[in-house]
């Protein structure tokens, strides 16, 4: 049915093929939904993305250059600052790199307690990113406060056992700083028995959340060649249909002991990410349950000396942390201090797409890409 | 942890590239010494040979050993779940090695991040500038001779 026209307005038969001027605009660095001191310069025809350029370096703080200062011990505390999210899993990857440049052996108790606090970091990380992800496309708070609901409760129990909530500085080359309380298992265990059902909960408001599919179902593709090509890792890797995770193909520590599925999907979208990261929550439910029932006597550390010395050589470590692929290469002149220390951040890594993932999407969608690949600007930067 | 090259990938290296000296060395971490200009030709020819496939470039990293640096890449075939290290040695004073972003384009930031910090130029790089530094600043911090400043300077940009 035809809605009469207001008088003096023109009509043209065809539509209109407006070409607007293109626009330069910055997104950053001081923006809430980059996640830190994040910029994109970003070319604009109306809302569509011509063309995008990533600006990193706000947040650099020579982190490499400082560890060939300190001791082994010593640098442990600047990786907690590396990917202020997940301190467990960045303390663990450079104490398997020193670990193999010194040849130290690690006690079985204290793989055990590595396992179970870097998983639940996984799970801690992995809230943050579903919360902010689901704030960042419109959800407002609801999904962001309930995930940090039970961040808290990780946190909490991360105080227990080091007191400090986020720069733990626990795992340490040798085994871990101090040996669980007695009161971590019994709040462990609540915790593991209540989170399946919270997952629930955010799949309830996210998974099947119109709103959310609209933003992220078919945004943000990130093929599976490309995802090789740019050695994308973790669940953005893994959200592009590849099924690769360092904890089952190139296993560490005791993950061979544990049964636990290595969660895809094929989407290769925003959607796919998200999707990939509650999968993996469930996943680290289980991992952590078993090693709690695993959970042997013993020592929690090597007899390691403060100022230990490693021999002159060359190692490396590699682990599945919440983001992706991390991994150490170090480097040893026999002194007390690592001659070089190059941290392989997969954060870093992760937005070297982003660039070509952000083109053709209409610039609310940037918000929707940055946030799916979850980085972390400590990290980026270093 | 499974970081040994595997002989085979060498003999079959060796046999495609006759004339090209390889060099096994292991500093902890045993690696295949590649001269610069062959580079990209040992590196396209093991990301595209089948039974090879090495499509994955997990890792690049520079090292400054004070009479020499040495480009270090970890390469990984996911396929094949078989991992590699080549090295490239290059001259302190005159750094430069040929990029690789034509066969892995995860090597664009990774090289933009060795120049910036150790100050190794990759010929052939696309888009080759600081990365996490200033355009002004001066040196190449990860370098060993390299100092902080005496004075705290002031950034204009």
């Amino acid at each position: 049915m035809p809605i009469d026209q207001p008088a003096g307005v023109v009509v043209p038969d065809e539509p209109l093929n407006a070409e607007t001027e293109q626009i330069v605009i910055n997104m950053g660095p001081q923006h809430p939904s980059t996640h830190g001191v994040f910029r994109m310069i970003l070319t604009l025809s109306g809302e569509t993305i011509l063309k995008a350029e990533i600006v990193m370096g706000y947040l650099h703080r020579g982190v490499e250059k400082q560890c060939e200062e300190g001791t082994f011990v010593h640098n442990i505390t600047a990786t907690d600052r590396l990917d202020y999210l997940a301190a467990m899993s960045n303390n663990l990857a450079f104490s398997i790199a020193a670990e193999n440049l010194a040849g130290v052996e690690v006690p079985e108790r204290a793989w055990y307690i590595r396992t179970i606090v870097c998983e639940l970091q996984r799970i801690a990380s992995h809230c943050v990113a579903v919360g902010t992800f689901g704030a960042d496309v419109g959800t407002f708070f609801t999904p962001l406060l309930y995930a940090f609901r039970e961040r808290e409760m990780i946190l909490d129990m991360f105080t227990m056992i080091c007191g400090a909530r986020m720069t733990l500085s626990y795992v340490r080359p040798g085994g871990v700083a101090l040996d669980l309380p007695d009161e971590f298992i019994p709040s462990c265990r609540y915790f593991l028995d209540i989170m399946p059902g919270k997952i629930d909960e955010y799949e309830s408001l996210l998974t099947g959340n119109e709103i959310f599919k609209v933003r992220t179902v078919g945004v943000g593709m990130l093929p599976k060649e490309k995802a090789l090509d740019y050695a994308v890792s973790g669940p953005s890797l893994r959200a592009s249909g590849i099924n690769y995770d360092l904890r089952r193909d190139a296993p560490y520590g005791i993950y061979d002991r544990f049964n636990f599925e290595v969660q895809t999907a094929d989407g290769c979208d925003c959607f796919s990410r998200y999707l990939v990261r509650v999968r993996e929550m469930r996943e680290s439910v289980k991992i952590v349950r078993q090693a709690l029932d695993q959970l042997p006597a013993g020592p929690y550390s090597a007899n390691l000396s403060r100022n230990f010395r490693a021999p002159e050589g060359e190692a490396f470590s590699r682990i599945e942390a919440p983001k992706g692929e991390l991994g150490f290469y170090m480097v040893s002149d026999g002194s007390i201090a690592p001659y070089r220390c190059k941290i392989r951040a997969p954060s870093f890594i992760n937005i070297g797409p982003l660039h070509e993932m952000l083109l053709g999407y209409k610039v609310a969608d940037a918000v929707a890409i940055l946030g799916s690949l979850d980085i972390v600007l400590g990290e980026v930067d270093r | 942890m499974s970081t040994s090259n595997s002989d085979p990938v060498i003999e079959q290296l060796s046999a495609a590239f006759p004339r090209v000296p390889f060099r096994a060395v292991n500093p902890g971490i045993p690696a295949l010494v590649v001269p610069g200009e062959n580079l990209v030709d040992v590196c396209h020819y093991l990301k595209i040979t089948p039974g090879l496939e090495f499509d994955y470039l997990a890792s690049l990293t520079a090292i400054d050993y004070l009479d020499r640096i040495d480009v270090v890449y970890q390469i990984r075939s996911l396929k094949q779940k078989r991992d590699l290290t080549l090295r490239v040695e290059v001259d302190r004073d005159e750094a430069v090695a040929p990029s690789v972003t034509g066969v892995w384009r995860a090597a664009d930031f990774q090289e933009r991040e060795i120049f910036d910090l150790m100050g190794v130029v990759f010929t052939g790089h696309p888009n080759l500038k600081r990365i996490l530094l200033y355009d002004e600043f001066d040196g190449h911090p990860l370098r060993k001779d390299w100092r902080l400043p005496a004075e705290p300077r002031v950034i204009t940009s």
